[in-house]
């Protein structure tokens, strides 16, 4: 294992502090481990909190600021953050008018969520959960935890996050999130999979010809192995994946993002974007706002999301916003 | 079962998952995505400091303390589900300094049932259920039939490694296992795997 650190035991605190130093404009609580927006709470407003395991960054700690979210709660890599951690977080941020948890569909998050929540509201705040679950890969059924949340999160909490800027109530706020995670689809490519610090070699084996169909952004195994296949075919069936789970008809507007995982180079993810275009412009689905970047990624995973949210006019008007943070940042 | 037993069978269990860190961490590669080894190391070396620098006066005392420490320190799903547990288990024991065996088997089904109640499995979906379930029915049938602590340790302890090596053919519909689905059949559950672990460090604090 070839990283920049020092005890693979110290990785999370150490980019917290980290973090801290390079925005001044944010509060870091190195001891009850959570980002805040340095005025939060504000009186009055809805406020937001994410968190989940590290090594996604940006999310959650790069997005947190004005116009999204008011704390994030960053859990050791890969691995949830645990219930006094969001309580503290909630708390801090709270200004009278709610919290609203936006949470990733994962079995540990759903649950320390839950229960910090419930030691929320034994404190008397209002807590309302967005739960997103957008990643089409592997099927909902009620064997399953349902489907992972992925690329549409960074949706949920830009424009969630707007609205509540502008003074929208707990329950508007919640509900616009969970508009836009039911309005979502995402699926990725894995080329190759990422370490994390502290196991020290790659999450699992992927011969150099074969590419992870459906990857989760832990490295989960998908829908299949495959062989590398030219960037338009990759594209044109994770559009099928996409489009079959929430069909879009002609004529429709999408926000689309194409979303690197960690280690595949921009050059590659505007290539991407490229196919993804031509392809929704032969369906006539209208592409009206678009974002290519490194935003909800796999530590140093090669790959690839792409995710397609059908929007509404408000949610356009909403994604349009203002927003000043770390990892996403116009209007400003 | 008195204050100091218990604090020796969670130094024992401490002792069995920091050990086992790598074997849990390459069950867990297998099929969910490899922290499992590392939270629980994380969460058991806090545990053990905990038993250090604690003076408990009730045994059901132990319990709630070790299980507000594995919330507070794991993380993960593992977290709460065995954080939980040991709070249910600790909160279901008569106040005092011990607790006899009806009060234990009283205490082991609410933590059973801490567990399915949060996690929403129920036996045979590839989870910490398939060896905690058995281990339970095992410990309460032992009481039932007159044995004392360590025959029903010893009895839970079997069952608890009979169901944790029974998940390897069974395929996974909870946790992060389940994303794999038929792909997770042929590997050992690293939840269930460390369950055994917890009921095996019992029966080894109290064989004869």
């Amino acid at each position: 294992m070839k990283k920049f650190v020092n005890d693979p035991a110290d990785v999370v605190a150490e980019a917290l502090a980290g973090l801290a130093a390079a925005h001044p404009e944010l509060r870091v609580d190195a001891v009850e481990q959570y980002v805040a927006r340095a005025d939060a709470p504000r009186p009055g407003k809805v406020a937001l909190v994410s968190g989940g395991g590290s090594g996604h960054e940006p999310l959650h700690g790069g997005f947190v600021g004005a116009g999204m979210l008011d704390a994030a709660c960053p859990g050791e890599v890969f691995t949830s953050p645990v219930p006094d951690q969001i309580v503290a977080a909630t708390k801090a941020v709270d200004g009278g008018a709610g919290v609203v948890h936006v949470v990733k569909n994962y079995t540990g998050d759903v649950m320390n969520f839950r229960m910090a929540a419930e030691l929320a509201a034994d404190d008397g705040i209002t807590v309302e959960t967005v739960l997103v679950d957008d990643d089409v890969a592997v099927e909902d059924s009620t064997w399953t935890a349902g489907r992972r949340g992925t690329g549409a999160t960074l949706l949920v909490e830009k424009i969630a996050g707007a609205l509540a800027e502008e003074g929208g109530k707990l329950a508007e706020v919640a509900a616009i999130g969970r508009e836009v995670n039911a309005a979502s689809a995402s699926f990725a490519y894995a080329l190759t999979a990422s370490t994390t610090p502290a196991a020290g070699r790659p999450g699992f084996d992927l011969p150099d010809d074969e590419i992870e169909a459906g990857v989760g952004i832990h490295g989960e195994p998908g829908r299949r192995r495959e062989k590398i296949r030219p960037a338009k075919e990759l594209v044109r069936s994770a559009l099928d994946a996409i489009l079959e789970a929430k069909p879009t008809a002609a004529g429709e507007q999408v926000i689309v993002l194409v979303n690197g995982l960690g280690a595949t180079p921009l050059i590659e993810l505007y290539l991407v974007y490229g196919e993804v275009a031509t392809v929704l412009a032969e369906r006539g689905i209208e592409i009206s706002r678009r974002l290519v970047g490194n935003y909800v990624t796999s530590l140093d995973m090669a790959g690839l999301s792409i995710t397609l949210t059908r929007v509404t006019a408000e949610m356009l008007r909403l994604w349009d916003a203002p927003v000043n943070t770390p990892g996403l940042r116009w209007g400003v | 079962m008195d204050v100091a037993l218990a604090t020796a069978w969670l130094r024992a269990a401490a002792g069995a998952v920091i050990a086992d860190t790598d074997e849990l961490t390459k069950l867990d590669a297998a099929i969910g995505d490899g922290d499992h080894g590392v939270n629980m190391r994380r969460g058991f070396t806090a545990v053990a400091a905990v038993l250090d620098d604690t003076a408990f006066t009730g045994v059901g005392e132990v319990f709630v303390k070790v299980g507000g420490t594995l919330i507070a320190k794991v993380g993960g799903a593992s977290g709460p589900l065995y954080g939980s547990a040991f709070r249910a288990f600790g909160k279901a024991l008569p106040p005092g300094e011990s607790a006899g065996l009806g009060d234990l088997v009283a205490a082991l089904r609410a933590a059973l049932e801490a567990v399915t109640r949060l996690g929403g499995a129920t036996p045979g979906d590839k989870t910490l259920v398939d060896a905690f379930g058995p281990a339970v029915t095992a410990f309460e049938e032992a009481v039932i039939g007159g044995a004392g602590l360590p025959e029903a340790a010893a009895g839970a302890a079997r069952a608890a490694g009979d169901g944790a090596r029974a998940t390897t053919a069974l395929t996974a519909r909870k946790g992060r296992a389940s994303y794999l689905g038929e792909r997770s059949a042929g590997h050992q559950d690293p939840g269930a795997t460390s369950t055994w672990l917890i009921f095996q460090a019992l029966a080894d604090v109290t064989a004869p």
